[in-house]
């Protein structure tokens, strides 16, 4: 039957099983919104700006496992969408973005709303498509779910001008992909995995150094098995919290410039650095000549690309890590190791002789109160998204991550206003949890009309501004490093949140007391409906521990070294 | 023992590069752009299509230590309509130039220099003649020079092409 390229649009999508869609209309799409109204396969989300949209399909996509649908407009509709592609590709987080394009007999001629979409995309999707066939669409589509979700996972956008979401074709949705040059490795090299077994039964002091790839690999209980097995400390990034679950007694805590001294001293002493779905970011490593200086190094990735781009390997293994994990848990059943526990005793003194902590107070909530309140009260109940900043740093840090996926937040791009839209998607993708959005006073005003969509779909996200009247990184480091010239960072003009959230239809509160939050947070949750509870925070608390820039990771500012 | 020696391994290489792509719309300007945005140098970049294939072979001649050229090439397999990305070893390289000369210069001259560089006359016209030569790349940079001193009105260099041995 000949159907129109819009119509396969929809089709396609009901074919990859899609159950929700999350999108913004314009000119350039109006044909595939016209068959989206008729169809009711999948659900489609009307966010209030197209970067949302974005956003809020890599929540979905990153706490349900999912492939991520966004749709959008040629033009402004597509340029809004550019900084969550970007965002998405940092994270690789599996997304499949379908973007208007004016007619193929306008593409070239700056008509209305035109613009060179996939020239703007490349640098930031795993791969792009300009459908110029209507016979093609299908095969597109199919084949961008099926790049979006494999090998290194990432974004991958389709461009798709109008006469061709008009035009009718036979309509065949393809079984299978064939991409004769994308073949992704899966299964890891024997010999290197036995070489790297080999290595970590000899080493003295050896660290398994976890990063996000863990969690997209769908392996964190492997490596909770292989750690076990083997009684080696772990260490996660920030994108990996959830991996071990937070009272693990082999967890050592984050890493990196915000990390905890036990971790950060793991990863120094270590002689033997195993290192799985982690890329060696600079927050991570701090000064990369010192980092692990005194180890070999296993790096297990399925992007070659990212082996040894900053680090030379020793071990070198390209494969799926649960895979790989999985084999070299088998492996470990036919070897002996050294026994590590003098190791693992060693990093639990310095966690409890150096804990992350903070100087709580009487008089005024300390930011970091309550996170930690949220997970007393909600712990495992609450899936957990942030915007970028100090209150980000403070969630990794405090709050009991118990299980992968519980935690969403924008770690490569860094994308203030990834918050609220990134916790309409978990909202929407796991109804039986609740959906927290950590954020700053700065962060939350960057994507702030998406409260609307909260309420006209009754996404119950609760907001927790933690409202300390700054863009309070930035500040930490002016006053650190800038001489404390707080150029630009003083937010003391601001709304009343409590009454901008009730005039979009939302609950509003506003907290100076523990026991009002207590309240407000007990409330909210009860009524199941977006909500938003500012939180009068001390003002000039920085995040501690940190590795300044440009410093080894043993080079921490603790708290007992600050003048707090 | 330090496993990041790599700001101390800054030794620069030249390298010949053989990227087999599917023939699709975009796919040099994500080669392009691969190089652009991660701040690789292309210092001479050649397309043809594969007779008989739906594939293309790029030739690229890039300049970078052990490490940027390692990244290169996988950086370059990570693309999507890449198939195969060659680090050459043991070539051989051409290049061909094409240079416009006033016809009032010492032909002779010109024609005896060109024939050392595998060249020749290839046309005369009443205000100038143009010559080209095949030869390997260090080889077209010298004669180019050379040709210099005849006060050339155009010169074209194909950037280069090369084979294994």
């Amino acid at each position: 039957m000949r159907i129109t390229g819009a119509k396969m649009v929809t089709e396609s999508l009901k074919e990859e099983g899609v159950e929700v869609v999350f999108g913004y209309p314009g000119g350039a799409i109006m044909n595939v919104y016209d068959e989206i109204y008729k169809q009711s396969f999948f659900q489609h989300i009307l966010t209030r700006h197209e970067q949302a949209a974005i956003h809020a399909a890599e929540g979905y996509a990153k706490s349900t496992g999912e492939v991520g649908v966004a749709i959008v407009t040629s033009g402004p509709g597509f340029t809004n969408a550019v900084t969550g592609l970007a965002d998405a590709y940092m994270d690789s987080i599996p997304l499949v973005v379908i973007s208007g394009q004016v007619p193929t007999t306008i593409i070239g001629t700056d008509g209305f709303q035109e613009i060179d979409a996939v020239g703007i995309s490349r640098p930031c999707t795993k791969h792009n498509y300009l459908v110029n066939k209507i016979e093609d669409l299908p095969r597109i589509i199919k084949e961008a779910f099926h790049i979006a979700a494999t090998g290194r996972p990432g974004p991958v956008h389709v461009d798709i001008p109008k006469d061709i979401t008009a035009e009718l074709a036979n309509f065949e949705y393809p079984k299978e992909v064939n991409i004769p040059t994308y073949k992704p490795t899966v299964k890891y090299n024997k010999r290197q995995l036995k070489k790297a077994m080999d290595a970590i039964s000899k080493a003295k002091k050896p660290l398994l150094y976890v990063g996000g790839g863990a969690i997209l690999a769908n392996c964190a209980y492997e490596i909770r098995e292989l750690a076990e097995k083997l009684n080696i400390p772990v260490v996660e990034t920030l994108m990996a919290r959830g991996v071990m679950g937070h009272d693990h007694e082999l967890l050592m805590g984050m890493l990196g410039m915000h990390g905890e001294f036990a971790a950060n001293m793991a990863a120094h002493d270590t002689d033997l650095l195993i290192s799985l779905g982690a890329r060696f970011d600079d927050r991570v490593t701090g000064r990369l000549d010192e980092f692990a200086k005194k180890a070999k190094v296993i790096h297990v990735d399925i992007d070659p690309a990212s082996i040894s781009k900053l680090v030379d390997t020793n071990f070198p293994i390209v494969g799926d890590l649960k895979v790989t994990v999985q084999g070299m848990i088998d492996s470990a059943s036919e070897m002996e190791f050294n026994d590590y526990s003098n190791w693992v005793s060693l990093l639990r003194d310095y966690r409890e002789k150096e804990p992350l902590r903070y100087n709580d107070s009487d008089s005024v909530i300390k930011p970091q109160w309550p996170i930690e309140r949220v997970g007393q009260l909600l712990g495992e109940n609450a899936i957990i998204s942030t915007d970028v900043g100090q209150h980000q740093m403070w969630t990794a840090q405090f709050y009991p991550f118990s299980y992968p996926r519980q935690w969403n937040t924008s770690g490569g791009l860094g994308t203030m206003g990834f918050g609220l839209p990134g916790a309409m998607g978990v909202a929407r993708g796991n109804k039986d949890k609740v959906s927290i959005n950590f954020t700053g006073d700065g962060s939350i005003l960057m994507n702030i009309q998406e409260l609307m969509t909260c309420v006209e779909y009754n996404l119950p996200v609760i907001n927790i501004i933690l409202n300390n009247n700054y863009l309070g990184m930035v500040r930490q480091w002016q006053t650190l490093f800038y001489e404390n010239r707080i150029s630009e960072t003083d937010l003391s003009v601001q709304p009343d949140f409590k009454m901008l959230v009730e005039s979009f239809g939302g609950i509003g509160y506003r907290v100076t007391t523990k026991e009002e939050f207590d309240t407000a947070l007990n409330d909210a949750v009860e009524k199941k409906k977006p909500a938003m509870i500012e939180v009068i925070v001390a003002r000039d608390e920085i995040v501690l521990p940190m590795v300044p820039n440009g410093h080894a990771l043993n080079e921490m500012t603790l708290l007992g070294d600050s003048n707090e | 023992m330090n496993n990041f020696n790599h700001y101390y391994d800054s030794e620069t290489t030249r390298q010949v590069i053989s990227v087999i792509v599917i023939n699709e719309h975009n796919v040099l300007s994500r080669i392009v752009g691969l190089f652009s945005a991660r701040g690789y140098n292309i210092d001479s970049l050649t397309v043809a299509p594969m007779s008989g294939t739906e594939y293309s072979r790029m030739t690229i001649v890039t300049t970078g230590d052990k490490r940027v050229i390692d990244q290169i090439v996988k950086q370059l397999n990570k693309l999507i309509p890449v198939l195969r990305v060659n680090e050459h070893k043991n070539v051989i390289e051409k290049e061909t130039v094409l240079i416009k000369i006033p016809i009032e210069q010492p032909l002779s001259d010109i024609e005896v220099i060109a024939r050392a560089y595998n060249g020749h006359i290839q046309n005369v016209t009443e205000d100038a003649i143009v010559i080209s030569a095949t030869d390997e790349p260090h080889r077209i940079a010298n004669f180019t020079n050379i040709m210099n001193k005849f006060k050339p009105l155009e010169v074209v260099r194909s950037g280069v092409v090369a084979m294994e041995r």
